[in-house]
């Protein structure tokens, strides 16, 4: 059975890409998962904050208090040199590049222009061999337009893209109000790759304390409607790649994901919750399910389900609508 | 190898040859000799190799004492072996010095002579410790200049190994210490080329070996020991030979020639002054001066004091000098006068007598004392000098610098008497601790040092107080090298830093005429002139200043800086001051930015760099208006309600005026008055917390973690209301046991507030229509500022709540209690001084403390103010500091005074039993004084004893009355750091904690040597970096608990507070009820840490959460009762180590410099974690009951 897919240039032997999730930190997991048959990995995210904030705290926190008073003129010693947040993950990856023969794809975190993004060019220099731009955004400044918004992605995009010579990609967030000019005017700006979508955690209170907490909930395969269907029809109308995340966790789910037009699909829940040997489970089935159904290669049915390739393309559209709620009739 | 010029400190320049030239360094913290350790054991850490090409080994032992010994041991197994110390610390040294110099050992001892404790302790310099150490037979070599240090260190370390004589090199405390300097270093081609291989090798070969053993160290007899004592003659009569020798070999070399008695001054001059250490630079200077015109004076620097050479002595005395005065930076109470003097006048004395020396007469000589922890000593206080020995009848045994109106030693001086130079700047910086100032000014000098060809001098004044603190930073540059050993007086640049300070000091005194003024205004060019006060207007047009003003803060803010505005303000002065050119200075700001922030990532850097580019378009000239347009007056130093001392003697102190006092202003023996820091309005911070009555539930746990004790409630009839502000606020008290009519009040004393928040932290109640509210909000402090002190004003006339109706044993009982410790100067969000304010609230009006010093010590005992209080009645915690080392023993002194005079009282009571009445003898006798109430029905009886006893007109009677207030019971608290607990004391706590003595120990445990700048102790945990722990502390923490538990009779506690005060307030009365000994380990999350202090009380919950910190208590009355003495408070661990962990930069930071060896660290910490919470909870199941036992 044929596998194999392109994403941004990487040939791939399967679709099957590990999305950024905490099992990235060590290496030996992603050595497993590459022997589990993985055919990519997405780094955790280096955040904008992470390269900003802790040097700005670890240098407060070791000067807070020093030059005040004659007896303790500082409160700690200095070393000659630190390893901050940002140079500790390039370590990090350039171990894991060489721990594994798969493509490692660096994954970097952040929405405004800055210095951080320098940290593109140390990635790919640190070794791997694609970008993933992850702007994790809540619009909620009430004096900024849509408009305003979507620069900022492109301009991240453009800034990184003059940086480096691998492949970006730029992960998006599903509220936009038009995902397709969004996609087109990010494709036209040189995105490589489009990962479709973003999954905000949405926060949870706490009523004895009345806090507001970050909760974490894993996907489940539900949520991969909604990037699906946005695949379904974007397909075929830009050049950059489409990689398909959320929700996926069955080789049904990648099979759906491929047919409209992912060129690979990230798994992350799943792996997090069953542990890395999922990977070869799902690929498994994927070949079963492709044996059975007579399918020769993963090329042969990318796009099949597609907007432009169903017979009835209205239902990746508003008419959608119409017809579940009359379903219910 | 060329030499470099480089613009350091004393201590640096002391640690540099020192590192270079020993295998072994052997060291324990003491200001202000702490960062000669600290720089040794940087490098080690970073492997620098001394000159043989091995990294010197740096330890630090549990005391100065320890070190000495470890010293000592070192040298004896031959090895090339130094340490550092100064004062307390050099006494330490004192018995092993003996022995070392006994064995004709070759040593170098770096000093930075510091001020003994006598009535006071004091950090600063003076050469009372060196003189201390004039009969130990090591050679004693000082250096005036950060030069001389460089020098004089190899000099030294050349001539020990020479001469066998181990020597104490030693400078002046501060001044030498931490004066920073440009000088020439010293290359390794010259140490090598002054250091004799020959004799390190024989050095070597003395050391013990059992490869051809010998013994050292005999006891000896009255047959030999004396003519033991004589065999050293030789040594010390060719020392001062070799040390000349050493000096010309050194001018040979690097080109600077001394003398072990260095004259300087008019070849024909007739009068002279002789000294030793930074002073003689200032003469030095005031020769210069006086000379050119026409003066026929000069100086003699003694370098070499002991041994003492008279030949070289007399030899390097000019021919005409007539009349010599003789200064010495120490005081010998009760001598026939001060060392150097004594010595001078011996050396006279022998010289006349011996014809050989052809000294014809004695001229007239007398001595002063000067300088005594680092009072000024300036050109017009040598000048002083001058005059007198050109008069009649000089005045002997004088003392300079102060004004003595008791003994009338004082010899008055013109302060208007200047000699500073018109080519050399002298700025005055004036900032807040936490704006980085210091740190700027440094880089300045760097700059200026380095980048130019001028010589540069900084000098750092700090606060004693530890938030909010001042600092004011002295820099000179000039074009000829710098020998102002002072601080500068005539300023031509004046920067402030913070406006504020424009109320509370008067910095345009020390600008002269024409001065350039930069100042940090919050207030437009239009507005800023205005709120200037009146009299710092005037003075800014009486002496024509120049006047430029930025809004710092602000465009702080907007490069992301925060409050740190240093990089600002450095900017604007290299603007103004035109020392570079300005686009010179700023490159060269930012290549130290690099240097100072690079390796803590670019992002610092890119941020500096933007405020330095930001800050010149916010520089504005303000053109000074010819008239005074202010209205603002200063406001008085304190109110005039406040007692005669607080306004006579405590106010100087507070306005910085104390050099004025004379010394009848002050108290003997030491003793003040407590409860003054009342009268020190400090208004340091922004914000203050604003009570919300209808949210709050009346917990009292704001009022419980107040390390400041400004957050108090009250409970009280609502009569009293009466009068009160209109903006004074209340509610009705929510506790039924307090009754209908009584109300409720939580106030915030606004001006003592430093805005740590921690109040607003512990709040639990939120407000249910806007949760982001508490009880208690942070609000700004200036529009709050008079209704509020108003407010404090009426609150602390209300009366304090019945202490005997009150259930202490909870947070919200205890904090009805009148905290007897308040507005300490400690740091902003202390960890430490809610425990103290604690025991202060429950046991203040009858306890003794004892306290170690360290942080508790300065915030609680450095003048001018002191936070320990006393209530209506005046009654209060009476306290007093002895050493470092000893506290524990001299509490438990306290405790055996306090039982031996009960025991007489109630001997002498029962003995007068007729006269006084059975009844009330009984009583009194028999009385339960477990609660509050029983204390105050014993109070209440012995009154009406002394009442009775005041007209009997007997011996015994007297004696009773003198000790009668003892059969009140009274508490001891002994109470100090870890630095104290775990190490330099913990010999002396250890046998107190054996002594079965009524005595409560509080370690208030920061974790390392907060006080001097956070070195490790015993206490400091695995994993934690810390200094003399760079790499991370590798072994576990001391279980004090542990070891305490092991006498099974000790009651021991271990508490932190943010993780459960009940369990707090539980312990601490538990404690001081048991009859016996008493330890609490107290979590004080500290500065020292690297975190938030905002969060400390949060960590705490953290440490306690992880397992790292179990709460427990052992109590051994539990036992009797045939229960388990163990008590577990705190759950088993639920998060793992790391989340408590590396919440803190003291772990953190490891990660980041050495994240391999931090994974490791952190792997032993939970195991530490995990093997400490088995033992406790398996003891804590153990069965106690007689069925089991």
């Amino acid at each position: 059975m044929n596998l194999k897919t392109e994403y941004m240039g990487l040939k791939l032997k399967n679709p099957l890409v590990a999305s950024a999730s905490p099992l990235m930190r060590n290496v030996d997991t992603v050595r497993k998962m590459e022997d589990m048959g993985i055919a990519a990995v997405v780094m955790e995210s280096l955040f904008e904050e992470q390269i900003i904030h802790e040097q700005h705290e670890l240098d407060h926190f070791l000067t807070h208090g020093a030059e005040s008073y004659a007896e303790a003129v500082s409160y700690f010693p200095e070393p000659e040199s630190y390893e901050m947040g940002p140079e500790e993950y390039l370590r990090h990856l350039e171990s894991l590049k060489a721990a594994v023969d798969i493509p490692v794809i660096g994954s970097l975190n952040g929405v405004s222009p800055g210095g951080w993004m320098d940290y593109a060019k140390k990635m790919q220099d640190a070794g791997v061999d694609a970008l993933e731009l992850n702007a994790y955004y809540i619009a909620t400044d009430m004096d900024k337009t849509s408009r305003e918004i979507e620069d900022n992605y492109v301009g991240v995009l453009k800034t990184v893209k003059s940086e480096v010579k691998i492949p970006v990609a730029m992960k998006l967030s599903p509220f936009f109000t038009s995902t397709a000019a969004m996609a087109k005017r990010l494709d036209d700006e040189g995105a490589d790759g489009l990962v479709l979508f973003n999954r905000f955690y949405q926060p949870d209170i706490d009523l004895e304390n009345l806090d507001v907490y970050p909760n974490l909930v894993l996907s489940t395969s539900e949520s991969m409607r909604l990037p699906m269907r946005w695949i379904a029809i974007l397909y075929g109308k830009i050049k950059a790649s489409l990689a398909a995340t959320s929700g996926i966790h069955t080789a049904e789910d990648v099979l759906k994901m491929l047919m409209v037009g992912s060129d690979v699909t990230m798994i992350c829940a799943t792996l997090l919750k069953h542990g890395v040997e999922r990977i070869q489970d799902i690929l498994t089935d994927l070949v079963k399910w492709m044996e059975e159904h007579e399918y020769e290669s993963v090329a042969q049915m990318k796009g099949s389900m597609s907007y432009k390739s169903v017979a009835e393309p209205a239902a990746y559209a508003r008419a959608n609508y119409m017809k579940v709620i009359k379903s219910y009739m | 190898m060329k030499r470099r010029m480089v613009t350091i400190d004393g201590n640096e320049a002391a640690a540099y040859v020192a590192h270079k030239t020993n295998e072994v360094i052997a060291i324990y913290p003491i200001t202000p000799s702490s960062p000669m350790g600290e720089w040794s054991d940087a490098w080690s850490a970073k492997g620098q190799k001394n000159l043989w090409g091995t990294v010197p080994v740096v330890s630090e032992l549990q005391s100065e004492g320890g070190a000495s010994g470890a010293v000592h041991g070192a040298l004896q197994t031959g090895a090339l072996t130094t340490t550092f110390t100064a004062s307390q610390g050099l006494l330490l040294m004192i018995p092993n010095m003996f022995k070392i110099a006994g064995e004709l050992t070759s040593t170098v001892f770096h000093v930075s002579a510091r001020s003994i404790a006598a009535q006071a302790l004091s950090i600063f310099g003076d050469h009372s410790d060196v003189m201390a150490t004039r009969s130990t037979g090591f050679a004693l070599l000082a250096s005036n200049s950060i030069q001389e240090v460089m020098d004089f260190a190899l000099i030294a370390q050349a001539a020990t190994l020479k001469s066998r004589i181990p020597f104490i090199h030693f400078f002046d405390g501060f001044r030498t210490s931490h004066e920073v300097q440009k000088i020439e270093q010293l290359t390794e081609d010259d140490m090598r080329a002054m250091l004799d291989d020959e004799l390190i090798l024989q050095h070597r070969r003395r050391g013990l070996s059992p490869d051809r053993p010998v013994l050292r160290g005999t006891a000896q007899n009255p047959d030999v020991y004396f003519q033991g004592r004589e065999t050293v003659n030789p040594y010390y009569l060719s020392c001062p030979g070799i040390v000349q020798e050493t000096m010309d070999q050194f001018a040979k070399i690097v080109g600077r020639q001394y003398r072990i008695f260095e004259y300087y001054g008019a070849p024909d001059a007739e009068r002279m002054i002789i000294l030793m250490g930074s002073g003689a630079e200032t003469v030095h200077e005031t020769v210069d001066y006086l000379t050119a015109r026409g003066e026929k004076v000069g100086v003699l620097k003694v370098r070499l004091f002991r041994p003492f050479s008279v030949k070289h002595f007399i030899e390097a005395i000019p021919e005409l000098v007539k009349s010599i005065a003789v200064l010495d930076r120490t005081k010998e109470p009760g001598g026939a006068g001060e060392p150097l003097y004594q010595d001078v006048l011996t050396a006279f004395g022998e010289a006349v007598a011996d014809p050989d020396m052809k000294v014809g007469s004695f001229p007239k000589i007398i001595g002063g004392r000067y300088g005594l922890s680092s009072k000024e000593f300036t050109p017009a206080m040598v000048k002083a000098i001058y005059d007198e020995l050109q008069k009649d009848k000089s005045k002997n045994h004088f003392t300079i610098g102060i004004k003595d109106d008791v003994t009338h030693t004082s010899l008055d001086f013109d302060p208007d008497f200047h000699i500073e130079h018109e080519k050399v700047f002298r700025g005055m910086f004036y900032g807040l601790g936490a704006d980085g100032t210091v740190g700027a000014n440094k880089n300045s000098i760097k700059i200026i040092g380095e980048e130019t060809e001028n010589f540069a001098q900084g000098y750092f004044v700090y606060d004693s107080k530890k938030s909010g603190s001042m600092t004011i930073s002295h820099l000179r540059f000039g074009p000829e090298p710098i020998h102002s050993t002072y601080l500068i007086s005539k300023a031509n640049f004046i920067g402030c830093h913070q406006f504020v300070f424009l109320e509370k000091f008067d910095m345009m005194a020390n600008a002269e005429e024409g001065a350039t003024f930069l100042l940090n205004s919050p207030y437009g060019l239009d507005e800023t002139w205005d709120k200037i006060p009146k009299k710092v207007q005037q003075q800014i047009i009486d002496k024509k200043m120049k006047m430029y003003i930025i809004d710092a803060y602000s465009v702080a803010r907007e490069t992301g800086m925060g409050a740190r505005i240093n990089t600002i303000m450095q900017t604007c002065f290299f603007a103004i001051s035109g020392i570079l050119p300005r686009e010179e200075a700023i490159q060269k700001i930012k290549d130290a930015i690099k240097k100072t922030y690079g390796a803590k990532g670019d992002e610092i850097v890119r941020k500096n760099n933007e405020a330095v580019d930001k800050t010149l378009a916010h520089l504005h000239e303000l053109p000074v208006p010819g008239s005074v347009t202010s209205s603002i007056e200063l406001p008085p130093v304190v109110p005039d309600k406040a007692p005669d001392f607080v306004k006579e003697v405590t106010a100087m102190m507070i306005a910085g005026k104390g050099d004025e006092l004379p010394v009848s202003a002050m108290p003997a023996d030491g003793t003040y008055p407590t409860g003054t820091t009342q009268w020190e309005k400090r208004n340091i911070s922004l914000e203050i917390p604003v009570w919300d009555e209808n949210t709050c539930i009346q917990c009292n746990k704001c009022a419980l973690v107040c390390p400041h004790a400004v957050i108090r409630p009250k409970v009280y009839d609502k009569k009293y209301l009466d009068g009160a502000p209109s903006t004074f606020k209340y509610v009705k008290a929510r506790s039924k046991e307090f009754g209908e009519e009584m109300v409720y009040t939580l106030q915030v004393a606004p001006e003592d507030c430093t805005g740590c928040a921690l109040c607003v932290e512990a709040c639990p109640a939120k407000n249910k229509q806007e949760t982001k509210l508490k009880a208690i909000n942070m609000a700004d402090q200036p529009p709050l500022r008079e209704t509020e002190r108003e407010n404090w004003d009426f609150f602390l006339e209300l009366p304090e709540f019945d202490r005997t109706a009150i259930n202490v044993n909870n947070v919200k009982g205890s904090q009805l209690l009148q905290p007897l410790f308040e507005f300490s100067g400690a740091c902003t969000g202390c960890g430490e001084t809610p425990y103290v304010k604690l025991v202060s609230q429950l046991f203040g009006d009858r306890t003794v403390v004892a306290n170690a010093t360290g942080c508790s010590s300065i915030y609680g005992g450095n003048l001018p103010t002191t936070p320990w209080a006393k209530n209506k009645e005046g009654r209060g915690p009476a306290w007093s500091n002895s050493l470092f080392e000893d506290n524990a023993e001299f509490g438990m002194g306290f405790r055996l005074t306090l039982d031996k005079h009960t025991e007489f009282a109630l001997e002498l009571m029962k003995s007068m039993k007729s006269e006084l009445g059975a009844e009330l003898v009984d009583e009194i006798a028999n009385a339960d004084q477990s609660d509050e109430l029983g204390i105050h029905e014993q109070r209440e009886r012995v009154e009406v004893l002394k009442e009775k006893l005041e007209k009997i007109n007997s011996d015994k009677a007297k004696q009773l009355l003198s000790v009668a207030d003892l059969l009140v019971k009274k508490s001891v608290w002994i109470m100090g750091g870890d630095g104290w607990a775990y190490d330099i004391g913990y010999g002396g706590l250890d046998h107190v904690l054996a002594s079965g003595k009524n005595v409560n120990v509080l370690v208030l445990d920061t974790e390392v040597y907060s006080n001097t700048g956070g070195q490790q102790s015993k206490a400091t945990p695995r994993g934690a970096v810390a200094k003399f722990a760079a790499a991370g502390k590798p072994a576990r923490k001391k279980d004090l608990g542990a070891l305490a538990m092991s006498y099974g009779n000790v009651y021991v506690a271990q508490i932190a507070m943010g993780a459960s005060d009940l369990q707090t307030v539980k312990a601490i009365i538990e404690a001081e009820a048991y009859e016996g000994p008493s330890l609490i380990i107290a979590y004080s999350h500290c500065i020292a840490h690297g975190i938030n202090m905002q969060k400390g009380l949060e960590q705490q919950k953290l440490a306690v959460e992880s397992g790292y910190w179990p709460l427990y208590r052992f109590n051994p009355e539990l036992q009797k009762e045939g229960k388990n003495p163990l008590q577990l408070d705190s759950k088993p661990p639920k998060i793992p180590v790391r989340a408590y962990a590396y919440n803190e930069a003291r772990y953190k930071m490891l990660t980041k410099f050495e994240p391999e060896r931090a994974k490791q660290l952190l792997v032993a910490m939970q195991e530490d974690v995990n093997e400490k919470w088995h033992m406790l909870s398996e003891m804590a199941k153990m069965s106690f009951s007689e069925e089991t036992a």
